[in-house]
């Protein structure tokens, strides 16, 4: 099963801005209850919509930089990248089918 | 999991309440299943710190940690475990339906509802379009991204004072905002948050709106003894004004309360429908602590048991 990646400040520019495909980014961190409840959801769409979007997840404590950039202030928060600009951002950890719904344009 | 098969007992909602059910109602060989909720799992405990009023842990323990033992505890002795959500429930009848949220129906003789609760909004327009960007209601979740901030908790129960006092270690300075002049928290809460040298209080107030383009700037505050509005600069706004029942499933089918609430006979976890129980916040406007909830769980369980020994 290939789960979501994780990424850094450092390939960000690489694995999401470049991407040829949607990329799903999960802003995360270990002590957000919310963002260890949604992680193994996010990891079950990796596998199941492999090749259509990409989904990685950003640390928000050790990739701070790229959290402040892009203006989050609360996670988990999931930012759906199609060539390198946000074109949807969900907040708050969700049920997979409202999710599914959520990001049906991009799947 | 064969829609053939009928269940003794399905409990909806983890949490206190849910997990201390399954572990009675397990240990009495209901072989319950549990749905935990694919998001929800663990209810309220686990957007919280340090828990430090549950007996058996005399120097406090973090939340999430209690709702884990809990959860293993009611593994131990069978309990099905499902990290998914109920969507629907049919509760009339001798035989329940439910299904989850990945489709699969199941049949039960008996139903324990232990849902909890939401948290409450303002209510405002604003709030919501604002909600993420400055507008949140967990703060463990999102404090750390307002280092060196200044914040508004609005709120007066134990939960805005932990918010309030958990916030200070990220921001310059914490205004409490209460509507009233006097909080409904506790007195050790209250005692901690006023020798907060980075708390503040404003009485007598309320949200009326919140402002900013992109992001929260500030508030827009009405003072509720003299009406006259004010506007104050804030750098997010934390809302811990209570919680809600989450009973929206059960309109329809279940006896609620004006505001929501399940209703119980008597002391009893009994609802309106045979062989459906209620506990924790679900059912209960006035104590709402982890240790209410799980007796209330620990009564759900035995109540199901004496029901489907008679049945």
């Amino acid at each position: 099963m290939s789960a979501a990646q994780p990424v850094t400040t450092a390939t960000f520019d690489e694995v999401v801005l470049k991407s040829s495909t949607p990329v799903l980014v999960d802003f995360w961190a270990e002590w957000c209850g919310p963002c260890r409840a949604v992680g193994p959801i996010l990891d079950q769409i990796a596998d199941e919509y492999a090749g259509k979007i990409k989904v990685v997840k950003l640390n928000t404590d050790e990739e701070s930089a790229i959290a402040i950039k892009y203006g989050i202030t609360s996670i988990p928060t999931l930012n759906v990248y199609v060539n390198g600009e946000v074109v949807k951002t969900v907040i708050g950890a969700k049920p997979k089918p409202a999710l599914l719904k959520e990001l049906a344009a991009y799947l | 999991m064969s829609s053939q098969e009928i269940h003794e007992l399905v409990i909806v909602g983890s949490g206190p309440a849910g997990y201390t059910a399954a572990i009675y109602a397990a240990r009495a060989e209901l072989a319950p299943i549990l749905y935990e909720g694919s998001v929800t799992a663990g209810g309220a405990l686990m957007n919280t710190t340090e828990v430090e009023n549950f007996p058996g842990f005399p120097t406090g323990v973090m939340g999430p940690d209690l709702m884990e033992s809990l959860r293993k505890q009611a593994e131990r002795f069978g309990t099905k475990l499902i990290t998914d959500d109920i969507v629907s429930m049919k509760l009339d009848g001798e035989i329940k339906e439910l299904e989850d949220g990945s489709g699969n129906k199941l049949r039960a003789k008996s139903v324990i509802l232990a849902t909890g609760s939401a948290y409450k909004e303002i209510g405002l327009v604003n709030e919501k379009r604002l909600s993420g960007h400055g507008v949140s209601w967990c703060a463990t979740c999102d404090g750390f991204f307002f280092r060196e901030k200044v914040l508004a908790v609005v709120g007066g129960g134990d939960s805005a004072m932990e918010e309030a006092n958990f916030l200070t270690r990220f921001a310059t300075k914490v205004y409490v905002i209460h509507r009233r002049d006097s909080l409904r928290a506790s007195k050790i809460m209250v005692d901690r948050a006023k020798a907060n040298p980075k708390i503040e209080f404003i009485w007598n107030t309320e949200v009326i709106d919140v402002l900013g383009a992109d992001k929260v700037e500030g508030l827009k505050l009405r003072n509720t003894v003299t009406n006259e509005e004010s506007e104050k600069a804030f750098d997010g706004l934390f809302v811990a004004i209570g919680h809600l029942p989450r009973s929206e499933l059960l309109v329809g089918q279940i006896d609620l309360d004006g505001e929501g609430y399940v209703k119980v006979e008597g002391r009893s976890t009994r609802t309106n429908q045979s062989g459906v129980f209620a506990c924790g916040d679900l059912v209960d406007h006035t104590y709402r602590q982890a240790i209410t909830a799980a007796g209330s769980g620990c009564q759900a369980a035995l109540d199901a048991e004496r029901f489907l020994a008679g049945h």
